[in-house]
């Protein structure tokens, strides 16, 4: 690992010259809040936000995404074949994610890439991304990341960790992947360590003593699944929800998709956009049934998914880093860290608290 | 119940796509049912080299993929017995599956698969198989007869017995091989329908769970029962089977959900953190009863 000092008025001459081989993607103030987009030559990622509105997960996996092409036209000799469309696998630099949305894409890829099955497109675009990190010196009063698997300073998914100091950047290489773009950004002055390290160590000691908010996990694994399902809290937790899906479309670890056809005159794609548990639809059979027919149910899916199934099924902590989004964002404050105070101390001897 | 097939990922040093379908043409469509609302569609490869790597199990299930449409997961109804050709029984319910059914032979269209697991077939040799079935859940039952009356696999198994019913003599699907199968002396064969003014009819009537309680074998260690058919069928059988001493983990079902991807990752179908397309559709019961009632 070396370290590395960027000079503030060297950031801009060097994504000048990352332009050529890497497509760069930032945060950029859209009306009040910031996303991630594709920044345009020239353009710079803002880094004045605490973090994106949305997470950057669509850069990997887009909202909708086009799988497969065919032809409806008989006239064409592989009309109504499928075929796979043209690929733009260039490298890919996420300027700028925090370290939470970079461990959740860690979270992601186990389900996308396991022993039986890879998701191609989703492996492809993660794959030629290199992730630069800016670790968060000003957590907010949603933030749990640092008893989610995560933290202000993580590096876990990054590539590169940024760390903002007055007129310059340090930044930690952790893998070739940011060795390399370093390089072709002519980010080469590396500085004498220990100064550095002692630095950074005291920035991220003085981030962490700001995140207030912490969660308790250590007992979802031992819960019996049928048991917390059975658990008398979903009605109350789901009471005031209202199905708006904004939570898993905001989260950087939700990952469900649909997958649709889509015709105009005769040519066709088969596209997959991002679904979400908390729609009826989801679930509902052709003949009508529909096994999570309730909010309840739906409510009650997410926060299993994410609390005890992705616990049980792969042994890698919650499905959740801690961002804090869907807190900050439903519009009727429901609240996971409650829902995993509830999960976590289910069935051992709680003060009542009603 | 059976590890997962591992597939081979990389082929020509690119990653294998598990979303494309192979393309096929119809080859014929038959009209199994006298409601029309079931036919059977048979289906060939377009490239001869694609049925190699579509080896299956009886048990497994595809996406049919119809472009414009969509895709459907159906159960394989053909055998890995039978050569040259695959075999579904689509059923009339909505968007794709009611398009289908306007499609005929010489229609272009795609299979991807095969998907999930299959019947516990190297578990279950050498003891008793009874197959419960009801409606038109029989797809996959189907492939299971077929296979195990193959010559070459009929010695592995013991006593096969087989319960099917449906509505009327009319609403039994593959009703010619049925009548084959009856005059076998290998099979048990205990066809019913819940009615009937045929005075020619010379099989059962009733429903499935009274012709299992009157024609199944006892259960113990040696004997499994797999178990297909609407919910009130398999609601009415099991305690059924429970009093005829079948234990939880001798009783096989193949459960259905709404399904997308089909490979584990568009999140949909799970019961607690199974997936049914990809760690099923076949449980145990034993194992349904540990995860939440999702389907
Ligand atoms: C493992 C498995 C095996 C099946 N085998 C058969 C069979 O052999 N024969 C048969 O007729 N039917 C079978 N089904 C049910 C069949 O998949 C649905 O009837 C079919 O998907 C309905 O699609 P539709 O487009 O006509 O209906 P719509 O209501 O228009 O459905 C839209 C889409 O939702 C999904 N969907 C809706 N209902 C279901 C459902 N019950 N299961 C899965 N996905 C659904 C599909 O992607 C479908 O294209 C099976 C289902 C599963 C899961
Ligand atoms: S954001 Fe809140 S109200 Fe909307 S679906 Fe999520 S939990 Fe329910
Ligand atoms: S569940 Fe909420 S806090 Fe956790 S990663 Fe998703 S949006 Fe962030
Ligand atoms: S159908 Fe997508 S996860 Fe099962």
């Amino acid at each position: 690992m070396t370290i590395i000092r960027i000079d503030k008025k060297d950031w801009a001459p060097g994504l000048e010259k990352l332009n050529s081989s890497y497509r760069l993607f930032g945060p950029v103030k859209e009306q009040d809040f910031h996303n991630f987009k594709e920044l345009a030559k020239g353009e710079q990622p803002d880094f004045n936000c605490l973090n994106t509105r949305l997470s950057p997960k669509s850069i990997v996996q887009p909202q909708s995404e086009i799988m497969l092409e065919f032809t409806l036209d008989e006239s064409q000799a592989d009309h109504h074949i499928m075929k796979e469309p043209a690929v733009n696998d260039k490298p890919r630099a996420v300027l700028g994610i925090r370290p939470c949305d970079a461990k959740a894409f860690q979270l992601v890829k186990l389900n996308f890439d396991t022993l039986e099955h890879k998701d191609v497109y989703w492996l492809r675009n993660y794959e030629a991304s290199t992730f630069v990190g800016l670790a968060c010196d000003n957590p907010c009063s949603a933030c749990f990341c640092s008893t989610a698997g995560s933290g202000p300073y993580n590096e876990e998914g990054l590539d590169v960790l940024l760390v903002n100091a007055e007129d310059h950047y340090l930044a930690k290489t952790l893998t070739p992947k940011g060795e390399a773009l370093l390089k072709s950004a002519g980010w080469q002055a590396t500085i004498e360590p220990g100064a550095a390290e002692a630095q950074i160590a005291a920035q991220q000691k003085s981030a962490e003593e700001r995140i207030q908010s912490r969660v308790y996990t250590d007992n979802l694994r031992g819960q019996v699944t049928n048991e917390l399902y059975e658990a008398p809290f979903w009605e109350e937790v789901a009471f005031a929800c209202i199905n708006c899906g904004t939570c898993t479309y905001l989260c950087p670890t939700c990952w469900c998709f649909d997958i649709q056809d889509e015709v105009h005159g005769c040519a066709g794609v088969r596209m997959r956009n991002w679904d979400s548990c908390m729609y009826p639809l989801f679930t509902l059979h052709g003949a009508g049934h529909n096994p999570r027919g309730t909010k309840t149910h739906r409510v009650r899916q997410r926060f299993m998914h994410k609390l005890k199934y992705y616990v049980d099924k792969y042994d890698n902590g919650i499905q959740c880093v801690g961002c804090g989004r869907c807190i900050r964002f439903c519009p009727v404050n429901i609240d996971i860290r409650d829902v995993i105070d509830k999960m976590n101390t289910y069935g051992t001897c709680q003060v009542d608290q009603s | 119940m059976e590890p997962a097939k591992l597939t081979n990922h990389k082929k020509g040093g690119r990653l294998e796509n598990p979303y494309l379908p192979y393309p096929v043409r119809i080859d014929d469509v038959i009209v199994e049912t006298e409601d029309k609302n079931l036919k059977t569609f048979k289906l060939v490869f377009l490239n001869p080299e694609d049925e190699n790597k579509f080896a299956y199990e009886a048990g497994q299930f595809a996406e049919l993929s119809v472009a414009g449409q969509g895709e459907i997961p159906i159960g394989i109804a053909s055998s890995p017995t039978e050569k040259g050709f695959l075999m579904f029984t689509v059923n009339k319910v909505g968007l794709v599956s009611s398009y289908m059914h306007s499609m005929q032979a010489g229609d272009i269209m795609g299979v991807r698969g095969p998907l999930g697991n299959w019947y516990p077939w190297e578990q279950m040799e050498g003891k008793n198989v009874v197959i419960i079935g009801g409606g038109f859940a029989f797809t996959t039952l189907r492939s299971a007869i077929i296979y195990m009356l193959d010559p070459a696999n009929r010695k592995k198994f013991n006593e096969i017995h087989v319960i099917y019913g449906a509505r009327t003599p009319g609403m039994l699907l593959y009703r010619d091989e049925l009548m084959e199968w009856e005059k076998r002396d290998d099979i048990h064969m205990h066809i019913t329908v819940d009615g009937t003014d045929d005075p020619d009819w010379q099989y059962n009537t009733g429903f499935v769970p009274t012709i299992t309680e009157q024609k199944a074998p006892q259960g113990n260690d040696d004997t499994y029962a797999i178990v297909c058919g609407p919910p009130i069928m398999i609601k009415f059988t099991q305690p059924v089977l429970d009093n005829l001493g079948y234990d939880h983990d001798h009783i096989i079902m193949s459960l259905e959900n709404r399904m997308k991807c089909g490979i584990g990752m568009c999140g949909r179908c799970n019961l607690g953190k199974e997936f049914v397309c990809k760690d099923g559709p076949i449980f145990t019961l034993l194992e349904i009863n540990q995860t939440p009632k999702e389907y």
